[in-house]
């Protein structure tokens, strides 16, 4: 087995991807967007709650996907929770910058740093979009669009 | 031509080793494991014959076709016209007129829905497909129906992949003007009645389109036994080059078929008023074609037949078997596609990882295959799944290929299972 598979799915993520957190539809859902990634088929919806003042109060998702897609998106509606939408549209950043080399060279910030684990995608370049997806789908929901696809 | 013969097939034995030397790009590994490339369905390789026939063309001989009034010009043009021979002779037609290049397939099929559809279908007129065509036998007539109000409609199948007759029979009525379908399926592997449908579709007046992208690398076809009245098929699947593609139709359809692109090649005359078209075939091909590429075609079948369809369907058919029976060895794995009447593709499931993730990891095994919806997504509703693992076998595949992506489902055990 190769070091970059053992790298790309570590257990982190076969425990995210196999009991993926938050999969249910939301209560009380201010705003939702659905994901697609035509390539493979992957398609998720991202259920967000914001407050008055644009702070998510809960995330959670539902869909169907790899492992990569699904650790993803259960990471990221976890780290969501309690953060202001300008946080979280930083976060998008930094985890955009972390699995694509693009964009602005921002860091994740150290309380969101296990995201890391999902950096091996990096090595993989067709399956970066499975990492992705999840976080341009909920930038996608906190800007009141409803559908995104990757392609 | 510098291409040699194809590999000899000895006396009965169909010697894949042989065949596999004409491969050159199966001698390289991937990721470091030897190439065990399982994606026909999607693409085939070249054998040498092919790439020397192209470089050939390049080397000796390049200059373009219908034109030159110098030597190698006209040399070209006999090479590349001589392909349609070749090419008739392949899929049985009467006339090598009734073979029109294309790019590929997907443009043979949106050249028939532009220019007989367009001007030969009506408001309220039915088109005819089945729930396993891929996108490029859905979305041209999805286009026709927005634009001139046709009716498309959709014969179902079981849940082994097969055509359920009686239903698509039901379909067809005095409003059916054309049926438009696979010959087989690029996801499930099943073998459609074609003779049967186009009997049927024949019997209420319809024209028949079948698309031939998959049957003819696996088996013989006869466009006139069949009676069909277009058939399409791409270059690059047939272990020829990509960019060349074929549309086989009844002379006298084509000859009512207004053209499908206008320019250089397709004309008789032009003046500022008014111009006149070419004949068959050059009626439909605007524009300098892809001239390597179709005699790179040429060389393609050249090659095929002289290993033997039938040599070639047997082969496959042994290997199918063997991977049908390997697979369902695999802990989790569930075959999709089960037709009795089926060739040279296996899509499955594994019940504990997604297509996607198996793909990755035998990928790293130097394990080739296509993971997805194959465009097919109409297709992957009907049947339930996200998406699927395809492994799909060409003239070249042997037993250590399907032990090498066996090997490789084992490693996704580890991790998913």
């Amino acid at each position: 087995m190769s070091d970059d598979l053992r790298e790309l799915y570590q257990e982190v993520i076969l425990d995210h991807g196999k009991n993926p957190r938050n999969f249910h539809e939301s209560d009380g859902a201010t705003n939702e967007a659905r994901g697609n990634n035509p390539l493979c088929g992957d398609q998720l919806v991202i259920y967000l709650k914001l407050d008055a003042d644009g702070n998510v109060e809960d995330a959670s998702f539902l869909g169907k996907g790899c492992a990569i897609c699904m650790a993803s998106a259960s990471m990221m509606t976890d780290l969501l929770k309690g953060r202001s939408g300008e946080e979280a549209k930083h976060m998008f950043d930094a985890f955009h910058h972390m699995c694509t080399g693009e964009g602005d060279d921002v860091e994740l910030e150290e309380d969101v740093e296990k995201l890391k684990v999902l950096s091996g995608v990096r090595e993989f370049p067709t399956r970066v979009k499975c990492a992705t997806l999840p976080w341009h789908t909920m930038v996608a929901a906190l800007s009141g669009e409803n559908e995104i696809s990757t392609e | 031509m510098t291409s040699s013969n194809p590999a000899e097939i000895g006396t009965g034995m169909y010697d894949v080793e042989a065949v596999r030397a004409d491969f050159p790009i199966l001698s390289r590994t991937m990721h470091d494991k030897p190439l065990a490339f399982l994606d026909s369905a999607a693409s085939a390789q070249k054998p040498r014959q092919v790439i020397d026939a192209v470089s050939d063309v390049y080397e000796r001989e390049y200059a373009n076709v219908h034109r030159g009034l110098y030597q190698i010009s006209e040399a070209v043009t006999a090479r590349y016209e001589g392909t349609r021979d070749i090419i008739r002779d392949f899929i049985g037609a009467a006339h090598s007129h009734e073979i029109i290049f294309t790019r590929n397939a997907t443009e043979s099929i949106n050249l028939i829905a532009y220019s007989f559809g367009r001007n030969f279908l009506k408001e309220g007129d039915e088109v005819v497909i089945t729930e396993l065509e891929h996108h490029a036998n859905i979305v041209p007539w999805q286009m026709l129906r927005d634009e001139k109000g046709i009716v498309l409609k959709v014969a179902p199948i079981t849940d082994d992949g097969e055509l359920i007759m009686s239903a698509f029979e039901d379909l067809l009525g005095p409003k059916t003007k054309l049926v438009a379908v696979a010959q087989m399926s690029n996801v499930l592997g099943t073998i459609l009645p074609i003779e049967d449908i186009i009997h049927r579709a024949h019997a209420v007046g319809a024209k028949v389109l079948i698309d031939g992208c998959q049957a003819v690398t696996h088996f013989p076809v006869d466009v006139q036994a069949l009676g069909c009245d277009f058939y399409v098929f791409s270059g690059h699947k047939l272990y020829g080059p990509s960019g060349i593609g074929v549309l086989y139709g009844r002379e006298e359809l084509l000859n009512a078929m207004p053209p499908f692109m206008g320019g250089g090649d397709m004309i008789s005359s032009v003046t500022f008023e008014k111009s006149t078209w070419a004949k068959l075939p050059h009626k439909f091909e605007a524009g300098t074609p892809a001239i390597a590429q179709a005699i790179g075609l040429g060389a393609a079948i050249e090659y095929v037949n002289g290993l033997g369809l039938d040599a070639i369907g047997a082969h496959e058919q042994d290997l199918l078997n063997y991977a049908t029976q390997q697979l369902s060895s695999v802990d989790g794995l569930r075959i999709i596609g089960t037709a009795p009447n089926k060739a040279s593709v296996i899509s499955f499931m594994l019940d504990y990882a997604h297509p996607h993730d198996i793909a990755t990891i035998i990928d790293r095994a130097g394990v080739a295959v296509r993971a997805g919806h194959h465009c097919a997504q109409p297709l992957m509703q009907r049947m339930d799944v996200p998406a699927t693992t395809r492994a799909s076998l060409g003239l070249y595949n042997n037993r250590a290929d399907i032990d090498a992506l066996v090997r490789a489902l084992g490693e996704v055990q580890e991790f998913f299972g």
